[in-house]
């Protein structure tokens, strides 16, 4: 409100149904002249009472609702999400499962990233970049299809393990991808990072100092954007990822062009992950061998009535962990990712609390854009790189 | 992930009242705390410069009327430490009839919204909040739907047309 003169000051609706606000995010802007006095943003267009329709699934049931909260990276929310079940189980998935993990969790977020770049020069008015990002969403959708059967809510990874092992030709598919890739970062960043156009409107561009993004709870690339090196894949390795070897990319002045920059770097090194992780894939099962608590092996339930037995009971009545609480959190494409479930031991959840990073990370949209012109509204939206599935959940 | 074990009886030597239950379960810390003593604790914990807890990962409700028949609600801090890389869980219990709490937005900035969804989901009131108002269901909404006692389908009419004429009168 400081930043009011005597001029009158205008309040304007931007959204929901706005191409620039990454779904239906609405903001109430109150400008005085071009310039932004606050912004306001409203959310809840997309809330469909994820957290209250968890208690009435069962453990398993609740992994195809994770793909529905940040629908661009459903990998990481299934993840995040199996992983606190697993501790509250106190089971360890088999190795070569939580590699195929890794492989297709660093995939989604390539492919979220370049999702992000997509739209975020669109906005800013770079079409070209657009088409060439979706060329190579394509074709990580066929290698999302060949592994999960789906391009868009994988729902792949199951408590124990994944949902089925790596079919014929799928490495081979991600190996000729992932030796592409590169080339391809090079041609997005021939056409933005040193185009005059593109550094006027991002440079010294919504910027948040590290102090700022840390009380505000910034996570993921838009807090490394602000020179803070926290990366939860180094900080509290899950899956093997402490057996990667990959660094953490991070900004100095906090502004969109920083967070550009870390957004472009991490995609380079996403791509050295999964061709490390396909290096170094070990042989074993892909999903662990505890019939209380993980389906039996698919292939299995065509041979075994046993096994049949054991998928039907595991399907019809659900699995009972202890009495207890955990939070486990993951590094997913746009930042923390945490989940805080409670189990009362009985087949439902009985209480699933979703940290999702988008939320958080758009509190401090209005800090970024206070005193800023109309215009960059759309840069600083676009470089947090927001999803509102999970932000309305 | 360094030793989070110490941070329980160190808070029970600055703050003796305070500290009700300190529990590890899975590697996980968790210290409940009176309900009188959050402000403080969690200015206590965010700038003393061995807890060092500078972020605030999660804040949420939680209602434990089925759980036991205590019928409280409950307010559970997620708490980390870039520095430090270390986690602690703070659990708060406050009694259903009189969901109230102090607010933490004055230590950490980003609890503005966790609290304003807690209040929307749960009708916990955050003391010396800024602007608790709902922040996930539409206008017009009555009833906190993550109440164990509010129903799945929900209890609004059938269309949100309704819920918007009803905004209108």
């Amino acid at each position: 409100m400081t930043a009011a003169t005597t001029q009158q000051v205008m309040t304007i609706n931007m959204g929901p149904q706005h191409p620039s606000t990454h779904g239906v995010l609405r903001l109430i802007l109150e400008m005085d002249g071009e310039t932004v006095v606050t912004a306001t943003p409203q959310i809840g267009f997309l809330h469909r009472g994820v957290e209250k329709l968890a208690e009435h699934k069962t453990y398993h049931q609740f992994i195809t609702l994770t793909d529905r909260l940040d629908y661009l990276a459903p990998m990481s929310n299934n993840l995040g999400y199996v992983l606190a079940v697993e501790k509250l189980l106190n089971i360890e998935a088999p190795k070569r499962s939580q590699y195929i993990r890794i492989i297709l969790c660093e995939l989604t977020r390539i492919s979220s990233h370049l999702l992000w770049l997509a739209t975020h020069a669109l906005d800013i008015g770079a079409m070209t970049v657009f088409f060439y990002c979706f060329r190579e969403r394509e074709t990580l959708n066929d290698i999302f299809e060949m592994a999960a059967g789906a391009r868009m809510n994988l729902s792949y990874v199951r408590i124990g393990g994944v949902a089925r092992d790596l079919p014929d030709g799928f490495i081979e598919k991600v190996r000729e991808f992932v030796n592409d890739f590169p080339a391809r970062i090079r041609d997005y960043e021939t056409l933005l990072t040193k185009n005059k156009i593109w550094l006027m409107r991002t440079k010294d561009v919504g910027v948040i100092s590290a102090e700022d993004a840390i009380n505000y709870g910034l996570s993921g690339p838009s807090i490394r954007g602000s020179g803070v090196k926290w990366d939860i894949r180094k900080s509290e390795p899950y899956s093997s990822y402490d057996e990667m070897d990959f660094i953490v990319p991070v900004g100095q002045t906090g502004d969109v062009y920083d967070r550009y920059n870390v957004r472009m770097e991490e995609m380079r090194q996403s791509n050295e992950i999964v061709r490390q992780a396909m290096d170094t894939i070990p042989k074993g099962e892909y999903i662990t061998d505890i019939p209380d608590v993980a389906m039996p092996q698919k292939e299995n339930l065509k041979k075994s009535m046993e096994a049949l037995i054991h998928h039907f009971k595991i399907v019809t009545e659900g699995i009972c962990p202890p009495v207890g609480e955990v939070y486990a959190c993951v590094e997913a494409p746009k930042g923390e990712l945490g989940y805080y479930v409670v189990s009362d031991g009985t087949k439902n959840p009985y209480r699933i609390k979703i940290r999702p990073p988008s939320f958080v990370n758009l509190e401090g949209l209005q800090k970024m854009i206070e005193g800023r012109l109309l215009a960059d509204v759309v840069a600083v939206i676009g470089s947090l790189d927001i999803v509102l599935g999970e932000i309305d959940r | 992930m360094a030793d989070v074990s110490t941070i329980g009886k160190k808070l029970k030597q600055k703050f003796p009242q305070a500290v009700t239950k300190v529990k590890t379960f899975r590697g996980e810390l968790t210290i409940s705390i009176d309900k009188d003593y959050i402000g403080r604790v969690a200015r206590f914990l965010h700038s003393d410069k061995a807890t060092d807890f500078d972020y605030l990962s999660d804040l949420c409700g939680v209602d434990k009327s089925r759980l036991d028949s205590s019928d409280t609600f409950e307010v559970v801090y997620h708490l980390y430490s870039l520095k430090q890389n270390h986690r602690v869980r703070l659990k708060v219990e406050i009694p259903a009839s009189n969901p109230s709490i102090d607010t933490v937005t004055n230590v950490w900035k980003t609890a503005d919204w966790h609290e304003r969804e807690a209040y929307d989901m749960y009708g916990i009131i955050f003391e010396g909040h800024p602007n608790l108002e709902r922040i996930l269901t539409p206008e017009g909404f009555e009833g906190y739907p993550l109440r164990k006692d509010y129903p799945l389908k929900g209890r609004q009419p059938n269309s949100l047309r309704e819920v918007y004429r009803k905004g209108e009168e």
